[in-house]
């Protein structure tokens, strides 16, 4: 190793190359805290729904709004990048696909369903609107 | 291990009583039975969403006046906000080091988590009543 002493050098973070499944683990903590943030939005709607017309109408007028759907995106891309990797945070709990092999093929599979379950959530949900 | 001499207390009792192990593993199972709940909470919920985008204010009322609609909604907020607080405690606990401010954090974690789950439960029964 490079520092001639032949032992192992921990990861230098600035300049090593995080692998796709250091990147994935913590993307999952990130969108977790990004997540319980966008949770302001939905007490935002359930309270304006309790309180009247009005309040709802803002609330549905600020979710429509260009930022609002920016957030709302953004919102569900991550709510289904935790989701599918929470689960496969279980299937690991339950001692399941660990070896590197499984792990590899398991990371296009998350984001494989990421991007599916989110581009068509967006289809059916402007169709609807 | 350097052990005492003078004392007649074993390794194993010395160290007996002492770690963490006491409330880890009720930690990590809450976590786990919340992210299972999550699944087909997070499921109902976004299809509920599709469905009332745009909708108006009576619309929305009429979905939370059915009583199986009502309940998941109670369940997808009480159940979210549990998992938000663990989940953000442990970010807490591996990121801030400064121990009145990690405690600090996750006090306002916990108590703000608990309060707006409550205001989501009381919005849910003030339009399911009716009041």
């Amino acid at each position: 190793m490079a520092n001639g002493s032949g032992r192992p050098l921990s990861p230098h973070l600035q300049v090593y190359k995080l692998p796709l499944t250091a990147v994935m683990s913590i993307t999952h903590r990130i969108t977790g805290v990004g997540l319980a943030v966008g949770t302001l939005l939905l007490v935002w709607w359930l309270v304006a729904a309790a309180a009247g017309p009005e309040a709802f109408a803002r609330a549905q007028g600020f979710i429509g709004s260009f930022f609002g759907l920016l957030l709302m995106f953004g919102w569900s891309a991550a709510l289904y990048y935790h989701l599918c990797n929470g689960i496969r945070h279980l299937v690991w709990d339950a001692g399941k696909a660990i070896e590197l092999p499984d792990a590899e093929r398991n990371n296009k599979v998350v984001l494989g369903a990421t991007a599916v379950l989110t581009v068509l959530t967006w289809i059916v949900g402007l169709a609807v609107w | 291990m350097a052990s005492n001499s003078k004392t007649l207390r074993s390794p194993l009792q010395v160290a007996r009583g002492l770690g963490s192990a006491k409330h880890g593993t009720e930690h990590w199972w809450s976590q786990r039975l919340t992210s299972i709940a999550l699944v087909p909470l997070t499921v109902w919920f976004v299809f509920g969403v599709i469905g009332h985008l745009g909708a108006g204010h009576a619309e929305f009322i009429a979905w939370m006046r059915s009583p199986f609609s009502a309940v998941m909604m109670v369940l997808t907020a009480v159940v979210t906000f549990h998992h938000a607080q663990s989940g953000l405690q442990v970010v807490i606990e591996d990121y801030v080091h400064a121990e009145w401010q990690k405690m600090a954090l996750i006090i306002g974690v916990k108590f703000l988590s608990f309060a707006l789950a409550a205001a989501c439960v009381l919005a849910v029964v003030k339009i399911f009543i009716g009041a």
